[in-house]
């Protein structure tokens, strides 16, 4: 299983249960350490990341949460992110007063603040309702695109990779590998139902051609 | 309603001990009114002060002692199964070593000392310390060390703000029920070798067959107990508690 991500763009895993997403993420970010490969990221690289449960600690308060993940963040830095997630109303909270989507949010705001050279995300808007989850979407494509974040998501929606993501990196199972990439071409959104039928076209190939 | 309902069951305590007194004979079981004299009177001399302040610092010292061992050691054997399997009989043989054995070898073998008094305390604590801990080490959440270590929170972040928040109802646990004990031993121990504290006062009253004396002190004692739970303990549980959501 190999694949390269370029500095500044947005990749997306995605494949069905099973086929390693999680496990591979675990790899790039150090959690897991068995595994014969090598992992190329830049020197010191900074990670931030974002779980599939928002993983905060229950007993301090969102600010607090946040500025534990990333202690160098300015006070600046923090006032921009809850701005733009929509968590200034929340910041002396505690996460156990906090819907899933606020929870989710903050977690975003961590990740954010560490000033990531890589960011990953592991499924972070599954169990959410459709409407939370576009919304929350959009809000990661912005901060993505404004601070020019590599990142790279995990999800098994095809339709949110294609809303993400610059290139789409297919995996299937048994065994686990890449199929292929695609390349999503820009301006990522919105895409007219010609772009996205000609994407959705070029994933069923990929996918075709390997025979799964 | 709450203040209300524990001043009637006091009034009902105290009624139902001056019946008792009144059946038994003074003698047998003195009355609240004669203990309270006692008490007031020992309280003015200085007595009450002296042997109180006695007994609540080997209280302290030995707490103290036997909770910063034992929660280092709950710790290293949840985490650890070598550890654990290594250091359990250990743990379970001084679990169960009574508690006399324990008071009688450390004076016969480090004579009758403040030292030897300390340490067979602790060392009673300690065991029952460790076991609760340990629980606590084993019931942490992976998932909050794996986000630790993804975020590089160096270690005195992740103990300060992940691993003792999470221990902190095992600690208070092993606080509540190592207080009590702690109490109960110390008592002990003052009886058998030491030249003050309650413990060495209810002594002497028991061979003077002071029956005033022994209630007097033991309701000083209970009400010291009292005042700590109410303005330390519950007020350090309820802040730290804060977080908790509320049930409904």
């Amino acid at each position: 299983m190999a694949f390269t991500l370029k500095a500044g763009a947005v990749g997306a895993l995605v494949g069905p249960s099973g086929c390693g997403k999680t496990t591979l993420l675990r790899i790039i970010t150090g959690l897991d350490s068995d595994y014969i490969g090598t992992v190329h990221l830049p020197d010191h690289g900074k990670l931030g990341m974002v779980f599939q449960e928002p993983r905060l600690l229950p007993w301090r308060t969102v600010e607090q949460n946040v500025r534990l993940g990333a202690p160098e963040a300015t006070d600046a830095d923090l006032d921009a992110l809850f701005g733009a997630l929509g968590l200034a109303a929340h910041r002396h909270h505690f996460p156990g007063e906090l819907s899933l989507g606020q929870a989710r949010r903050v977690a975003l705001a961590r990740a954010f603040a560490v000033k990531p050279d890589l960011l990953v995300l592991d499924e972070p808007f599954v169990s959410l309702d459709a409407a939370l989850a576009k919304h929350l979407q959009e809000e990661l494509a912005a901060l993505v695109t404004s601070r020019h974040v590599t990142t790279l998501i995990v999800t098994h929606s095809m339709d949110e990779a294609i809303g993400l993501a610059d290139r789409l990196f297919l995996l299937s199972a048994s065994p686990a590998h890449v199929v292929g990439e695609v390349p999503i071409p820009r301006p990522r959104e919105p895409h007219t139902a010609e772009e996205l039928a000609k994407i959705r076209a070029e994933i069923a190939r990929v996918s075709g051609k390997a025979g799964q | 309603m709450n203040v209300a309902s524990r001043l009637f069951s006091l009034m009902v305590m105290v009624a139902a001990w001056y019946a008792g007194s009144e059946i038994a004979g003074q003698r047998m079981m003195p009355g609240p009114q004669t203990v309270g004299f006692a008490l007031w009177a020992e309280a003015q001399s200085g007595a009450l002060a002296f042997h109180l302040g006695a007994t609540l610092a080997r209280v302290a010292v030995a707490f103290v002692i036997a909770m910063a061992i034992g929660t280092a050691l709950g710790v290293w054997m949840g985490r650890s199964r070598l550890a654990d399997r290594l250091a359990d009989p250990w743990l379970v043989a001084l679990l169960n070593l009574p508690a006399l054995v324990i008071i009688v070898l450390a004076y016969v073998w480090a004579g009758l000392t403040e030292t030897a008094a300390i340490v067979a305390v602790a060392l009673n604590k300690l065991p029952n310390a460790t076991v609760t801990v340990r629980e606590g080490a084993r019931a942490l959440d992976r998932q909050l060390d794996e986000m630790a270590q993804v975020f590089r929170m160096s270690r005195w972040v992740r103990l300060q703000h992940v691993l003792i928040p999470q221990l902190a109802p095992y600690l208070a646990a092993a606080t509540r029920s190592g207080l009590s004990l702690v109490w109960k031993i110390v008592l002990i121990v003052e009886l058998l070798g030491r030249p003050n504290g309650v413990g060495f006062e209810i002594g002497i009253a028991f061979q003077l067959f002071d029956v005033t004396r022994i209630l007097a002190y033991a309701i000083a004692f209970v009400l010291v107990m009292l005042a700590i739970e109410t303005f330390l303990v519950q007020p350090i549980e309820r802040h730290v508690s804060r977080w908790r959501p509320k049930a409904a």
